[in-house]
């Protein structure tokens, strides 16, 4: 297997490393109790859906329109965690886990 | 045939040190402990993922990972981290649940890599195109006005209903405060 950009399969398999490495975040963030490592999970997700899409479509404007649509929908994430963490800061002076007791599992 | 003489090994080059920067941002953003290690691996991360798509013959894409991911993501996560307290150590969980979590999350991302990458390297995936398409960005811009406008106009909705709930989000705590 050659090392080059030509080469689809060194996408793909980082793609799947991405992936397997935002479920051992997703899953391991109880242990560090950290909340916003979840994005690089949701990120990586759309990462690998965007490469497949990419990869898998014949029409590559199709892909790309699929890739900026995933971007799209990380933006408003993104927007509503931007609110979240102003209304928990407003109420709480922190958005610390150790002082908002209600974010404790 | 390149006009460069060592132009293939220059493009081979930044193209590993996309892969690298994908790789080695994902391993700290993954196995560091302080949360804006993580960032910071998240956003070179995210570079060499732009460098990645640039590779692809995606320029505009590239673009967008760096201005959404890059600019929007990371910089919020920053904002979250100076609100939060950066200096708390992190508080830390009894040794066994450490332990099973962390081995659940393992076997869980263990079996997921396994399964993709077989399916991955056991099917022959077309390769990209050596040459870049002509009008890319036209392309996608044709394409959002007319075959795939429903998406366009779901993008608009979901950012339009983000916004409004982060700006209601914020106000109901402004209320409270």
């Amino acid at each position: 297997m050659s090392f080059d950009h030509l080469n689809p399969h060194i996408y793909l398999g980082l793609a799947a490393f991405l992936l397997a490495a935002g479920i051992w975040v997703g899953a391991a963030a109880h242990v560090y109790r950290n909340v916003h490592l979840g994005e690089f999970r949701l990120g990586c997700r759309a990462e690998f859906r965007g490469d497949e899409q990419v990869f898998s479509l014949r029409e590559r404007v199709t892909g790309q329109v699929c890739v900026l649509f995933i971007m799209g929908i990380a933006a408003a994430e993104v927007a509503l965690a931007l609110g979240i963490c102003i209304a928990v800061y407003r109420h709480y002076r922190s958005i610390g886990s150790k002082e908002v007791a209600e974010l404790r599992g | 045939m390149s006009t460069f003489p060592a132009l293939d090994h220059l493009v081979r080059a930044v193209f590993a040190l996309a892969v690298l920067a994908t790789v080695s941002g994902a391993l700290v953003a993954v196995l560091s402990a302080r949360i804006i290690r993580s960032v910071a691996g998240l956003a070179l991360c995210c570079v060499g993922l732009a460098g990645l798509y640039y590779f692809l013959h995606a320029p505009f894409l590239a673009l967008m990972e760096i201005l959404i991911y890059v600019g929007a993501v990371c910089v919020t996560i920053v904002f979250a981290v100076m609100l939060a307290e950066p200096d708390e150590p992190p508080a830390r969980e009894p040794r066994c649940s450490r332990l099973l979590w962390g081995a659940a999350a393992l076997v869980c991302s263990a079996a997921a890599f396994v399964a993709i990458g077989w399916a991955v390297f056991s099917h022959p995936w077309p390769a990209p195109a050596p040459q870049p398409p002509p009008d890319t960005v036209r392309g996608i811009g044709t394409a959002f006005l007319t075959t795939h406008a429903l998406a366009f106009e779901l993008v608009s909705v979901v950012l339009v209903v983000g916004i409004l709930g982060a700006l209601v989000v914020a106000r109901l705590g402004r209320g409270r405060g």
